[in-house]
């Protein structure tokens, strides 16, 4: 994408700025646990996590890894891993 | 048309007939009787233009960005603890690339208090991305509105512009001013095509946030939009000349430079004593000569090369302190660098801080000194009340 000049940006290109890259631990959902229930989603405060056939996964390329999901998924389905980056 | 106007009115004049949609300013000395005439046009039927009363000089110059933002052409002024107060939206004018055109009548800044001319507050905003043009009369001061507002809305710029003169020696003072008419500034400042504009049906934001993967090249954007910014101040300041008879193309004026030994460099309304001082010691067969300023944001490091080249000794008059640094004045480390020649001496003398006046005997004094190789110093101290 080429800057457009005075940061002007029309709706939707927030998307443009990826914040994946601040993470330091990761969740990683494990799906035979999971039980649909959308908490993790509804938690989400950067509003990343979707549902993929009745299940949740975040998408990896916003989330921050503030594991808010990790903590309160009832099930506890989703651990936080370090990321070696 | 010839009128004999205070710098003030050359100021709001020269405003009018830009036709600006919006203007924001709030009174500060010595700069209100700019807002003070303009404020009087839109009262009175003569400028047909939107004038927001506000109560800080943050927000004038906030009111001005959202005008400016929704594509109008806009103008303000300011001074001093003014301009201070409207440091954090100078970068976001700068960094949303907005055109505004702003007169600062320079005076000192405070602590201690002081409404006299100094160039402290403009000087301590050369880092914000705004164009600096420094006027030496009346005539500049009126000159450099038309060309203010060309050179900034020329979408190879899009940059803010701030038309600097002196607080006082400047702003109050009555000279003949030579003004064209409407139709003939109509004919050379088309009206404003803004590039980025707030429109509900094509809607954007604008100053959006960038991370680190972004910023960098945005504000490598403004510095080259600078660096474009000085052929355009040329060829600008060139057609200005065309079409009425006054040539603005060099961004430096060299006065008797030709042959000189001693150089004088400063900025703004001190090079007329300068001149005097000058002529009066050609007339003793002395070889000085100055080197002034017209614009000091973009640096124009070529020109004050190639006027510079072959004196060995270079005085750099500072109506600035930039305190804590070894040369005293900020303007001093552009020009040795511009030099960039470690046989050449270039040294600032500060001089003139908050109205101090300045005499042909000081001028005198500084070049002997400058001879002596003996600067980055003050320059007029009361030695009895230190």
């Amino acid at each position: 994408m080429a800057l457009r000049i005075g940061c002007a940006a029309a709706p939707g290109q927030a998307q443009e700025n990826k914040t994946g890259s601040w993470r330091v631990f990761k969740p990683v959902y494990d799906h035979e646990k999971c039980t649909g229930c959308s908490m993790c989603q509804l938690v989400c405060p950067e509003g990343c996590v979707h549902p993929q056939d009745k299940k949740f996964a975040p998408d990896y390329d916003f989330c921050k890894g503030c594991g808010l999901c990790a903590a309160e998924c009832p099930v506890s389905a989703i651990t936080m891993i370090k990321e070696e980056k | 048309m010839k009128g004999i106007l205070e710098g003030s009115h050359a100021a709001a004049e020269a405003a009018k007939l830009c036709r600006p949609d919006v203007v924001s300013a709030y009174p500060i000395t010595p700069q209100t009787h700019i807002v003070e005439r303009l404020a009087e046009m839109v009262a009175d039927g003569e400028l047909d233009s939107e004038y927001i009363c506000v109560e800080s000089e943050f927000s004038a110059l906030s009111a001005c960005l959202g005008a400016s933002a929704a594509g109008s052409r806009v103008y303000s002024a300011t001074s001093s603890q003014g301009l201070l107060l409207m440091t954090e939206v100078c970068f976001n004018v700068a960094g949303m690339r907005q055109p505004i055109v702003m007169s600062i009548a320079n005076r000192a800044v405070g602590a201690p208090l002081s409404i006299w001319n100094d160039q402290q507050d403009s000087i301590a905003l050369r880092d914000c991305g705004w164009i600096q043009i420094y006027a030496e009369d009346a005539q500049e001061i009126h000159d450099f509105h038309y060309i203010a507002y060309k050179v900034a809305e020329d979408h190879d710029v899009l940059l803010p512009v701030f038309i600097c003169f002196d607080g006082f020696i400047l702003s109050h003072t009555y000279e003949p001013v030579d003004m064209p008419t409407q139709a003939e500034v109509d004919a050379f400042l088309p009206p404003y095509k803004p590039y980025n504009m707030l429109d509900a049906k094509n809607p954007i934001s604008m100053g959006m946030y960038a991370t680190p993967e972004y910023y960098m090249e945005f504000r490598y954007e403004i510095d080259q939009a600078m660096v474009r910014s000085l052929d355009v101040i040329r060829r600008v300041g060139k057609e200005f000349g065309q079409k009425f008879g006054r040539d603005y193309s060099n961004l430096v004026e060299a006065y008797k430079l030709e042959d000189a030994e001693v150089a004088i460099v400063a900025l703004g309304s001190v090079s007329g004593t300068i001149k005097d001082a000058i002529d009066e010691m050609r007339a003793d067969g002395k070889k000085v000569g100055l080197l002034r300023l017209i614009v000091f944001r973009p640096f124009p490091a070529e020109d004050v090369k190639k006027a510079l080249s072959g004196i060995k000794k270079v005085g750099v008059f500072e109506k600035n302190l930039s305190i804590g640094a070894r040369m005293k004045g900020a303007v001093g480390y552009e020009v040795k660098d511009a030099v960039n020649d470690s046989s050449v001496s270039v040294l600032s003398y500060v001089a003139g801080l908050g109205g101090r006046d300045i005499t042909i005997a000081d001028i005198k004094k500084m070049v002997g000194e400058i001879e002596a190789g003996r600067g980055d110093c003050f320059l007029g101290l009361r030695e009895e009340l230190i």
